[in-house]
């Protein structure tokens, strides 16, 4: 299939030439974090404490991998679902996320939320962990070791494959196939 | 009767958690090659064509099929002529937990749910169901059931006098409200009749069985259900396209005169389980 490479940073100029059903592969930096560390950052904004990373123009990716086995970057890391992530979404487009990669229904408002931020969402490809796992080619944790499978990794990857389902332009995929 | 070693069933219950987490069911895996073949949608060919890479690409590296290891779920079928030496659901746990931490398996269950929600460590407890059969053997499952997917579970308690088509309408909305969220193409399993809890436990247990149902009307509902869902759209992880579900199985149950529960066990396309005979 036709697939346009992207490389993070993300800019706008690179999210306003992405419409929904694009299939695409990124390369560069993205950071991984789920329902814990969601819950965390919001509280840790409310009570203005640091956070453990700048999130200005960055990628999420929902996703809490499975432990490294020896000799490999990372262990299996597909996506979680996202909806169970919807009520941080405000808070994660404030600090200055650009996309977030995970896999499954997104909320009316979080939609509305995409196109006032001019972030996009992208699914990857649920339950292709091992799949997905080749494409990564770096993980480090930089926050919230404690939370095991639910820390913030910092992912190196190279040609990482999601299919664009919210665009800047209010699309979306999902929408548009039922 | 017939003693089963307690290191019996730890070596027992520990390969069919390996194989479980490494390697798709043979039938699962020519389902998977069947709906590639048959998808006419370019991203959903593609999308089915990622997940047999998955599959092949867990068995040979040994990564997980999936990064959510599951919520262990084992079915024991106990033989009236066999006596287990010891406590067999410690036994249990103990595979799990050793195998989870040796294999590089993410341990996923929470202790308390409501509360504290501290992960246990160790993927246990595993969640054991004990049926008493005739014979004098113990027939092992280890199915592993996802998060995601899971949260996709429905009951409906019909009244008697529902009609089939009522029945089919409110499991195609589940699926169709379902979407995405549950890694479509599915398998689903139905617990029809029983109880509220009988239901759903047959539901687990429907989506199991390798063959259609014996009985031909139960059949043709499996049928039809199955064409009525992939007329949905949604697709192969609802990127569009004709497979939303894979596989229908009922598993059906006798009911209370004024009762007809329908359990819905939406499982995602990695159907994960072993089984063994001991």
């Amino acid at each position: 299939m036709k697939t346009i490479n992207i490389q993070t940073p993300l800019s706008t100029d690179i999210l306003q030439h992405l419409t929904a059903g694009d299939f695409i592969t990124i390369s560069g930096t993205i950071y991984t974090a789920r329902d814990r560390a969601h819950k965390t950052i919001a509280e840790l904004v409310a009570q203005q404490k640091p956070l453990p990373i700048d999130f200005t123009n960055t990628v999420i990716y929902y996703a809490g991998p499975s432990p490294t086995p020896p000799g490999l970057p990372v262990g299996a890391i597909g996506p979680t679902t996202s909806y169970r992530m919807d009520a941080y979404t405000d808070i994660m487009l404030s600090l200055g996320v650009r996309m977030f990669i995970g896999k499954g229904w997104r909320s009316q408002a979080v939609k509305q939320l995409l196109v006032t931020h001019k972030a996009v969402y992208c699914a990857t490809f649920g339950g292709a962990a091992a799949y997905l796992a080749q494409c990564v080619v770096d993980a480090q944790i930089v926050g919230f070791e404690e939370f095991g499978p639910e820390a913030i990794y910092k992912l190196t990857v190279e040609k990482f494959p999601v299919i664009v389902i919210n665009d800047i332009y209010g699309g979306d995929l999902y929408a548009d196939v039922q | 009767m017939r003693t089963i070693s307690q290191q019996e069933l730890y070596s027992a219950v520990a390969d069919l958690v390996i194989k479980a987490n490494f390697n798709l069911p043979d039938h699962v895996y020519q389902a998977l090659c069947t709906m590639h073949a048959t998808e006419q949608k370019p991203l959903a060919k593609e999308t089915i064509h990622i997940l047999i890479q998955n599959t092949r690409i867990a068995a040979q590296k040994h990564i997980p099929l999936c990064q959510d290891c599951g919520a262990v779920i084992v079915f024991l079928q106990i033989g009236t002529g066999v006596i287990i030496d010891g406590n067999p659901i410690d036994v249990i746990h103990n595979a799990v937990a050793d195998t989870y931490k040796k294999y590089y398996l993410r341990p996923s269950i929470v202790q308390d749910p409501l509360f504290e929600r501290k992960n246990t460590g160790t993927n246990t407890p595993a969640f054991v169901h004990t049926d008493i059969v005739p014979g004098n053997s113990v027939t092992i499952t280890v199915y592993l059931k996802g998060g995601g997917s899971e949260n996709m579970t429905s009951l409906k308690m019909f009244t008697p006098t529902a009609k089939i088509e009522e029945i089919i309408d409110y499991i195609v909305t589940a699926v169709q409200q379902a979407g995405p969220n549950p890694c479509p193409p599915l398998f689903l399993g139905i617990g029809i009749g029983g109880t509220a809890d009988v239901a759903m436990l047959n539901a687990k247990k429907a989506v199991l069985q390798k063959e259609p149902h014996p009985q031909k009307e139960y059949r043709a509902l499996e049928e039809e259900i199955l064409q009525r869902c992939n007329q949905t759209g949604i697709g192969p992880l609802g990127f569009g396209g004709t497979h939303t579900v894979g596989i229908v199985r009922i598993k059906e149950a006798p009911t209370h005169i004024a009762t007809l529960p329908v359990a819905l066990n939406l499982n995602c396309h990695s159907l994960r389980y072993r089984s063994i005979v001991i």
